[in-house]
């Protein structure tokens, strides 16, 4: 009786799709499926890659195309390492991403954490510091640059009511002490409310049971806090840091719209340093050899970090 | 069955014989591209005469300054056809020339009998000749343009301050003929109440991410004594894009920069200062001639209130100003080279410059500018000859990108954020086009 059941379900079983056509295996009809996938990412990610590893290593100029390409070996990536501009962008670069991770993360954090009490109104809230993240960076840098404006601009003229400084002293932009501040600002008021709802779904995913036996032991509120709200928020914090560090690492828009880079090379951050290189020097050779340097940085650095995070997470 | 196949075959016939029409309409269509800026708007209206008389439609792909070379240096680095003529700017001619971009004109002005020797000297070794000063001609100068200033004639003319002026300085407050006494000038307008407005001294280019800032401090140094070279030995720069009259120059941007300029002012060029001369913002502006048509028709400070003055004298009594302006040239990959060089013998006419200077564009044809009328047919068109006389320009070498680039920082680090000083800034200039230059091959 068993036995026919089995022969019964083994006939009902269609064939594998691949037996009806002819010569073609599953394992080909498998790659068949995913070919264009793979074609697709193999052009344009992959061969730009390979290709700007190649022009690295060479003196190629995208203006110059009849000029002779010659090979350089490792001359550009020397010549990069010993400039002191691009060490001088990096720091810059370095300055950024630490404040505004770090201001991101606090910010963020303590919204969440307020959010998170479901006082009255706070769908509302959420919705409202959610606004900023759904806006174009051009339009924010583009209405930011008019608030920083020394004679008309509304930033200027709050910090001069506070302050009784003259707004027209207020030079955001053009103030090399100010100028990187003014970026930070714009930058943490933007993308603050992306990392207060990753923090936000970190803090829903602990489980009420948790604080309630807490409560149960007594626990004071700043014990639950940093006993059990902030390590088991930890990966989901860690995971903000992680893609706002990556984000913010080749930020160009922003800085491009607000500062250009200036005042000087004050707020030159290492992707304006590239564009220059690459689109306005034409020095493509050599621009490549540099994006290959950032991206091993970033790439190596966000490898250490993501095996932080793994740790945490298996705590 | 049948009398719908002929029906539908018909149709099919029409369609493909009006598409083919209309394509043959459009085959001589020609595209010139340029910057989307006021003479553009002219140069429209001009070609209509040229459509009138020769049946080839014009079109245009104009491109704001700011993305300008970007876009069209692509264009023709991928050797586009988008362009059938181009105005390129002046300092891409080595590059377009070397690169094979460019039609080379000197046969087709053999034959149509167009000279060189018909144009401003300036405008022809600015805008046509690679190498420079030799007879090797990529374009037809197209538009004139130097770097000038502006000045509010009516608030100069107010007894009041002229009165304070000639108390604290000693000489009457009118047109500078010096760097000191534009400084003097700049000073005595900055912050000063006027109507009820506070105003500034004077704006000036400071913008990092294009040209601006060398544009602007390249005006003032050329007339301190700064020299691209050693006149006796090409690309040795030592001594000369550093000298003590150079860092001089730039010291006195700097000076200017701090001392006179609206605040915020730290990214200013062409559009910025058009825009705090009109709001009534400053005293004297820095600025190409091709502003001038509109400032002049301005119902704010154009008219009776707006002066014109050439770029002053330096400490030496040198007075050289900033080139600027287009030649137009065949873009060598266009299928319509044919056409393309018939726009250039029009334009060349003389009637059609005529009119060209007559709607805003700057004329660079000495018939134009010579005529005994030219002088009183604008209020600016003294200043602008004026002007012309005394050109220089920047590199024109096919890498003038880097070494623009170069400037802009160095300049930039120096006069607006402040950084090192002016001996400093020079000194690293020479070093960047130094390293430019010896990737080039030519050191």
């Amino acid at each position: 009786m068993l036995n026919r059941t089995a022969d019964n379900v083994a006939r009902a079983t269609p064939e594998p799709l691949a037996k009806k056509i002819r010569g073609i295996s599953d394992k080909g009809l498998a790659w068949l499926f995913i070919s264009p996938t793979i074609l697709l990412l193999l052009a344009i990610n992959i061969f730009p890659l390979i290709w700007a590893i190649y022009l690295s290593f060479t003196n190629y100029r995208a203006n110059r195309p009849n000029e002779v390409v010659k090979n350089l070996g490792f001359a550009n990536y020397q010549r990069i390492l010993g400039d002191q501009d691009i060490w001088i962008a990096m720091q810059t670069t370095a300055h950024f991403v630490f404040w505004t991770i770090l201001l991101q993360t606090l910010i963020g954090f303590t919204l969440a954490w307020l959010i998170d009490r479901k006082f009255r109104g706070h769908a509302f809230w959420t919705t409202l510091i959610l606004v900023p993240m759904m806006l174009s960076p051009a339009v924010v840098g583009n209405f930011w640059r008019f608030l920083y404006e020394p004679q008309i601009g509304l930033f200027s003229y709050v910090i001069s009511f506070v302050s009784g400084i003259p707004p027209t002293s207020i030079q955001m932009l053009s103030n090399v002490s100010l100028a990187p501040w003014s970026i930070i600002i714009v930058d943490t008021w933007m993308w603050t409310p992306y990392v207060m709802l990753i923090c936000l779904a970190g803090l829903r995913s602990i489980p009420e049971y948790i604080y309630e036996a807490a409560e149960v032991d007594r626990a004071s509120n700043w014990r639950q806090f940093w006993s059990i709200t902030l390590p088991m928020a930890l990966p989901f914090i860690m995971l903000a840091v992680l893609f706002r560090g990556i984000e913010n690492f080749k930020m160009f828009d922003m800085v491009n719209l607000l500062t250009g880079g200036g005042p000087g090379s004050t707020t030159e951050v290492a992707s304006i340093t590239l564009k220059r290189q690459a689109f306005e020097s034409w020095r493509t050779g050599y621009s490549s050899a540099f994006a290959i340097i950032l991206f091993v940085a970033v790439f190596g650095l966000a490898n250490i970090y993501v095996k932080a995070l793994n740790k945490v997470k298996q705590r | 069955m049948k009398s719908s196949l002929k029906l539908a075959l018909g149709l099919a016939s029409a369609i493909t014989a009006s598409t083919a029409v209309s394509n043959v309409a459009h085959a001589e269509d020609l595209t010139l591209c340029w910057a989307a800026w006021d003479p553009a708007n002219a140069l429209v209206e001009l070609s209509k005469d040229f459509t009138k008389e020769t049946g080839i439609g014009m079109k245009f792909e104009f491109v704001p300054w700011t993305n300008y070379a970007d876009r069209f240096l692509n264009e023709l680095n991928s050797h586009g056809k988008l362009c059938d003529l181009i105005i390129g700017d002046s300092q891409w001619i080595g590059g377009a020339a070397e690169n094979g971009h460019y039609v080379k004109l000197n046969d087709f002005f053999d034959k149509e009998k167009i000279s060189m020797d018909d144009f401003v000297p300036a405008t022809v070794v600015g805008y046509s000749e690679w190498p420079k000063n030799t007879p090797n001609y990529w374009a037809l100068p197209a538009m004139g343009d130097v770097v000038g200033w502006t000045y509010r004639k009516d608030w100069f003319s107010k007894p009041e301050l002229q009165k304070e002026f000639k108390e604290k300085y000693g000489w009457d407050l009118g047109p500078p003929t010096t760097f000191d006494q534009l400084k003097q000038i700049a000073e005595f307008f900055q912050k000063r109440q006027i109507d009820g407005k506070t105003v500034y001294g004077a704006s000036i280019y400071t913008e990092r991410g294009s040209e601006g800032i060398t544009m602007g401090a390249m005006d003032v140094l050329y007339s301190y004594g700064f020299q691209y070279e050693n006149p006796k030995k090409p690309y040795e720069m030592e001594g000369f894009v550093n000298s003590d009259k150079a860092v001089k120059g730039l010291e006195f941007y700097k000076a200017l920069y701090d001392c006179c300029t609206p605040p915020g002012a730290s990214n200013s060029y062409m559009g910025e200062g058009v825009d705090a001369f009109k709001s009534g913002q400053v005293a004297m502006h820095m600025n190409f001639t091709f502003t001038w048509p509109g400032l002049q028709k301005d119902e704010n400070v154009g008219g009776d209130k707006i002066g014109y003055f050439v770029n002053p004298k330096g400490p030496d009594g040198d007075q050289f100003a900033q080139l600027g302006g287009q030649g137009i040239s065949v873009v060598s990959y266009s299928d319509k080279q044919e056409a393309a060089l018939k726009y250039i013998k029009w334009f060349a006419n003389k009637d059609v410059q005529a009119k060209w200077w007559s709607l805003g564009g700057y004329s660079c044809l000495n018939a134009v500018v010579k005529d005994p009328k030219f002088p009183a047919s604008q209020p600016y068109a003294q200043a602008f000859l004026d002007s012309m006389a005394i050109v220089k320009d920047f590199w024109a070498e096919p890498s003038y990108a880097p070494l623009l680039q170069a400037s802009q920082k160095r300049f930039h680090d120096y006069v607006v954020a402040g950084q090192g000083s002016a001996k400093d800034a020079l000194d690293g200039l020479v070093k960047d086009w130094t390293q430019v230059f010896q990737d080039d091959g030519k050191l």
